[in-house]
């Protein structure tokens, strides 16, 4: 899955639902991926208006990548700055999690990801 | 006529295999009322949409629609992602998506192994497509284990996804995929009350219903959503043919007026 996947997914945990410490899922022990894809600006520039910025730089953090700055950067930016838009890019798109888990910030549930794909089933006890 | 993705490695002994409902499915994203409905709505510039397809299964439906994002929704920045209850399903949509590479439109994001839309953040689907278990059955298939509680290493192999698994494990997995419980609406039920807070304020839904599903009745129950001061909309925008003077499938799109 690919990281952008983490500015759209939360806890499962139905009680989990109301507490901002769910999202983002932090993830933990991940073993990454990057695939080779054809930067497409008008894609970045359409999504950041759409992406939680303070969770993405948190999840950039956790992944390792470098500090993202406090504000996303604007259009003009992204069309003026290639770096910006490669690196952007690169952990967006490009970066996939392979291997590892998710951790919820409210209750600590940890879900599964193997070979790709995160597991949200839910125990039981937790449904 | 768009292509279709090609699902031939898809292991249909435990992923459902592309039948009239899926293609119904196709056949309906892609029609003229759905193209111009879908172009209008994402009309640039806006944000990306997100696709979210709920049980994709071998991925068909979901492929496509990445696939030809530019001609479905009249743009290349769609970003596609894929929930199912089966792990096996979630494989296959990826496979599916990857074999497409290429010459695809939009983003495919990745498939997650999950119930319905649960783990899905508030108000962020744009597009909701679900073909749902909608088969009137006696019961409901008890779902897949989830990973059991650590320690890992005390968990037994092959419950949730790995091979091998036994012929009743695959037969249980298919289950999940068609057998709908009560009037086939015990699934569908519980993403109809979920789409408040699935969908963003500009997102729609396409859902399957077959004619046991009590159509009428659906749409009539999904028009009485809460709906934050806009009302529910519910039509149909797409059936297979007629049966013994009933529809026997058909897509009910599901929006708000924005």
């Amino acid at each position: 899955m690919k990281v952008l996947t983490l500015n759209f997914l939360t806890c499962a945990v139905k009680t989990c639902k109301s507490s901002s410490d769910s999202f983002p899922l932090h993830p933990k022990d991940a073993e990454l991926a990057s695939d080779d894809v054809e930067v497409n600006p008008q894609l970045l520039v359409n999504l950041l208006p759409r992406i939680d910025w303070n969770a993405l730089r948190t999840t950039s953090t956790e992944l390792g990548f470098p500090q993202l700055p406090e504000q996303p950067p604007t259009a003009e930016e992204l069309g003026a700055d290639e770096k910006v838009l490669k690196d952007l890019h690169s952990l967006l798109i490009e970066t996939q999690i392979m291997e590892g888990k998710l951790v919820c910030g409210h209750c600590g549930h940890e879900y599964a990801i193997r070979e790709g794909i995160a597991n949200f089933l839910l125990p039981s006890h937790l449904v | 006529m768009l292509p279709t993705p090609s699902t031939s490695h898809v292991p249909y002994a435990r992923v459902y295999e592309p039948a009239e409902d899926s293609f119904l499915l196709l056949d309906t994203l892609s029609s003229p009322s759905e193209t111009a409905f879908l172009g209008s709505r994402f009309a640039t510039p806006t944000p990306t949409p997100l696709a979210l397809e709920i049980g994709p299964g071998s991925g068909v439906v979901l492929a496509f629609l990445t696939a030809h994002a530019r001609t479905l929704l009249g743009r290349r920045d769609v970003v596609t992602l894929g929930i199912d209850i089966n792990r096996f399903a979630c494989r296959a949509t990826a496979e599916t998506h990857s074999r497409g590479a290429g010459h695809g439109h939009g983003t495919f994001l990745g498939a997650a192994q999950g119930d319905l839309a649960g783990a899905v953040r508030a108000h962020a689907v744009d597009v909701l497509v679900f073909n749902p278990p909608y088969v009137p059955t006696d019961e409901l298939p008890a779902p897949p284990s989830p990973p059991s509680p650590p320690p890992a290493e005390m968990a037994p192999p092959g419950r949730d996804g790995d091979s091998p698994t036994t012929f009743a494990e695959d037969s249980r997995l298919l289950a999940l995929s068609y057998a709908g419980g009560r009037d086939g609406m015990e699934v569908t039920a519980r993403v109809v009350a979920a789409l408040p807070r699935v969908l963003s304020a500009r997102g729609c839904a396409y859902l399957l219903l077959c004619a046991g599903n009590k159509p009428e009745e659906v749409k009539a129950g999904i028009r009485g959503l809460e709906g934050a001061g806009r009302l529910w909309r519910a039509e149909t925008v797409g059936t297979s043919g007629r049966q013994a003077g009933w529809e026997k499938l058909q897509i009910v799109r599901i929006w708000r007026d924005l």
